[in-house]
């Protein structure tokens, strides 16, 4: 594997959450530099490069950007995404530990492209710690005068701007862009049907842009390098490197910044030393819980970037890699899935709030050697009526790493189900909707 | 305990406020704020930060129950948080937290009698690297295992 590449989001560079060694190795710089262009070729930079979001949809940020209105007549808004609660993912968290000035000067060049009033950083309640570090930093570039007012006098630019830390406090629906707002605003976090999209009625109805952690600390790397050097690393359509997390049976878990597209078997036998006790792979999700899984003949082949992953029906999402080995029992862990989004439903709309807790109770029943072959379709049906009905993502999220792994690792639920086609129950109400018309069920 | 802030935390409040263009903004904070001081989220605690904050009391009911964090009922001491998703639950985690449930003699979201732990079953809690993991009221502990839990519960007091 080409190891030839920068690090650009977490360089090897000790103390660099210090400001003074920020400071040292060029930090605050690139802002200095930019603010000589105009706002729209700050933009048109971060376009040339590609830059795509790494909170999981993996959007264009040039682009993104690109929404926002122009001119001043009402405050506009950067909200910066840690809230970092999707399974499997633990990158942000680097950031803010390792290298959160990088954090607030690609917020600084955001927020000069954009012109925003102000940035406000979502961060996880149960990040205690990262939330003080990330405060620390911020205070420190206040003190520095590289933020809020004094940055006239720091950089000689009329632009100034202010940013704050925002503590959610345990729940994963707050990572959703129009949630996250909610939350801010000291609402409960209830995600908003779209349209108006946020660069129009964002916080507090003004017009914002929600952008990940990862994806700002990119930012000032791209300046750096330039966009055309940015192109040259990774993945053509998704280039860059991207903060891979590595977790469950895999020898060197982790986080590891690596280009776009490297292969996966390449991550997770050289870079992580391969599976715990030299087992076989069974699954991976390649890209947090809500994606579809990998099966082992997949992982052989499988690119970690978003276009070679959509080719294979799943993601790159946020980049957490969850290796499965042989002996995993995967019906546990679909079940496990299932408990967590039915548990962090808003409850807003009837399919993801409903569809998410019958998926829980069939697959407890699969578990529980309850169920019948019929089950196993029904679990897709409702995976199926679930995906694209829903006011956000949560819904699509829930259903699709079902469906992926009843679909591609039948034999395993199947092994688990009684040949008796009678119906439990909970399915009787169930078998009288629409949705389940072809069933037949017998009386018990 | 009386509930009332005293001059600092008011300055505080202060401070959170001054972040956001609206007062309501500032809510969560300052739930933090009062869990930090009276420990969990009662409803005379409603009724204070409602009036302090001119909300409805009934708005900041449904914020407190929306989020998990804010507790409900007072909790232990130590409020021992255990991850059993997935990442967790492929090292261990859900073993941890039967080990943990059986020593405390308490379930999910239980105090013991003593007043000295709780323990909560918790979702992902962004440390699958570090997998098996618990938390202690806000500190992280990871790659740990039943003996090193049964160690850090002994050195509890
Ligand atoms: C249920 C749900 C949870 C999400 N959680 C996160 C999260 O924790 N962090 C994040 O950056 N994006 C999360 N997202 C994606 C955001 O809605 C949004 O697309 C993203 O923050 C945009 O930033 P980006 O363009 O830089 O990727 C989530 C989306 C959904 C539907
Ligand atoms: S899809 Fe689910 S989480 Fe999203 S708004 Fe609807 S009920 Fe809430
Ligand atoms: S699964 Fe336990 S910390 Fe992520």
């Amino acid at each position: 594997m080409n190891m030839n590449f920068p690090k650009l989001v977490l360089p090897d560079i000790v103390d660099l959450s210090n400001i003074d060694v920020y400071i040292a190795n060029g930090g605050y710089e690139m802002y200095r530099q930019i603010i000589k262009l105009t706002p729209d070729e700050v933009t048109n930079e971060v376009k040339k490069s590609r830059l795509r979001g790494r909170g999981g949809a993996g959007f264009p940020t040039g682009l993104k950007w690109t929404f926002m209105p122009k001119g001043n007549d009402k405050p506009k808004y950067l909200a910066v995404n840690g809230d970092e609660s999707e399974p499997g993912s633990f990158k942000d968290r680097q950031i803010f530990e390792h290298n959160p000035h990088q954090l607030i000067e690609g917020i600084l060049i955001a927020g000069y492209a954009m012109g925003m009033k102000a940035a406000y950083i979502y961060i996880r309640g149960e990040y205690h710690r990262w939330v003080k570090l990330m405060q620390k930093a911020i205070d420190d570039a206040y003190s520095r005068g590289f933020i809020g007012t004094k940055m006239k006098d720091t950089f000689g630019n009329e632009y100034t701007m202010d940013i704050y830390v925002h503590k959610g406090a345990g729940a994963y629906i707050c990572g959703e862009e129009t949630s996250l707002m909610n939350s801010i605003e000291g609402w409960r976090g209830y995600p908003r049907y779209k349209p108006p999209f946020p660069a129009q009625f964002g916080l507090w109805g003004m017009p914002t842009t929600v952008n990940n952690v990862e994806t700002i600390t990119n930012v000032p790397a791209i300046f750096k390098i330039t966009a055309d050097e940015y192109l040259k690393i990774g993945a053509t359509t998704h280039p860059g490197t991207l903060l891979f997390g590595v977790s469950g049976h895999i020898n060197k878990p982790g986080v590891y910044e690596l280009p776009t597209g490297t292969p996966l078997k390449e991550i997770i036998y050289n870079v992580c030393d391969g599976v715990l006790n030299g087992k076989k792979i069974k699954a991976v999700i390649p890209g947090g819980s809500s994606m579809p899984p990998l099966t082992a003949e997949e992982v052989e082949v499988a690119l970690m970037d978003e276009d070679s992953l959509a080719k294979m029906g799943t993601h790159i999402g946020t980049g957490g890699i969850m290796v499965m080995d042989e002996d995993t029992d995967l019906v546990k862990i679909t079940k496990r899935i299932a408990h967590f989004y039915h548990h962090e439903s808003c409850g807003q709309c009837t399919p993801c709030r409903e569809g998410t807790g019958w998926m829980e109770k069939i697959l407890d029943r699969i578990l529980k050697s309850e169920a019948t072959s019929k089950d196993l379709d029904l679990l897709v049906s409702v995976a199926n009526n679930i995906e694209g009905r829903t006011i956000c993502a949560l819904g699509d999220a829930a259903a699709w790493p079902v469906r992926g792994f009843v679909t591609k690792f039948r034999d395993e639920f199947e092994k688990r189900i009684k040949p008796d086609h009678s119906f439990v129950a909970p399915n009787v109400v169930h078998g009288r909707r629409n949705t389940a018309s072809t069933l037949v069920f017998k009386e018990i | 305990m009386e509930i009332k802030f005293n001059e600092q935390e008011l300055q505080e409040i202060e401070q959170i406020k001054s972040k956001y263009p609206t007062e309501q903004s500032a809510l969560m904070g300052v739930l933090w704020i009062a869990q930090r001081k009276f420990g969990w989220i009662s409803n005379d605690v409603i009724l204070y930060i409602a009036d302090l904050l001119h909300l409805p009391p009934a708005h900041v009911e449904g914020v407190v129950k929306f989020y998990t964090m804010y507790f409900k009922k007072p909790m232990g001491k130590y409020h021992i948080q255990v991850c059993t998703n997935v990442s967790c639950m492929l090292r261990g985690g859900e073993q941890i937290f039967h080990f943990v449930k059986d020593k405390l003699k308490i379930g999910n979201m239980e105090v013991t009698p003593d007043g000295k732990f709780s323990l909560e079953e918790v979702e992902c809690m962004g440390a699958c690297g570090g997998a098996p993991m618990i938390a202690i009221n806000e500190d992280y502990y990871e790659n740990i295992n039943i003996e090193k839990v049964e160690q850090i519960l002994n050195k509890l007091d």
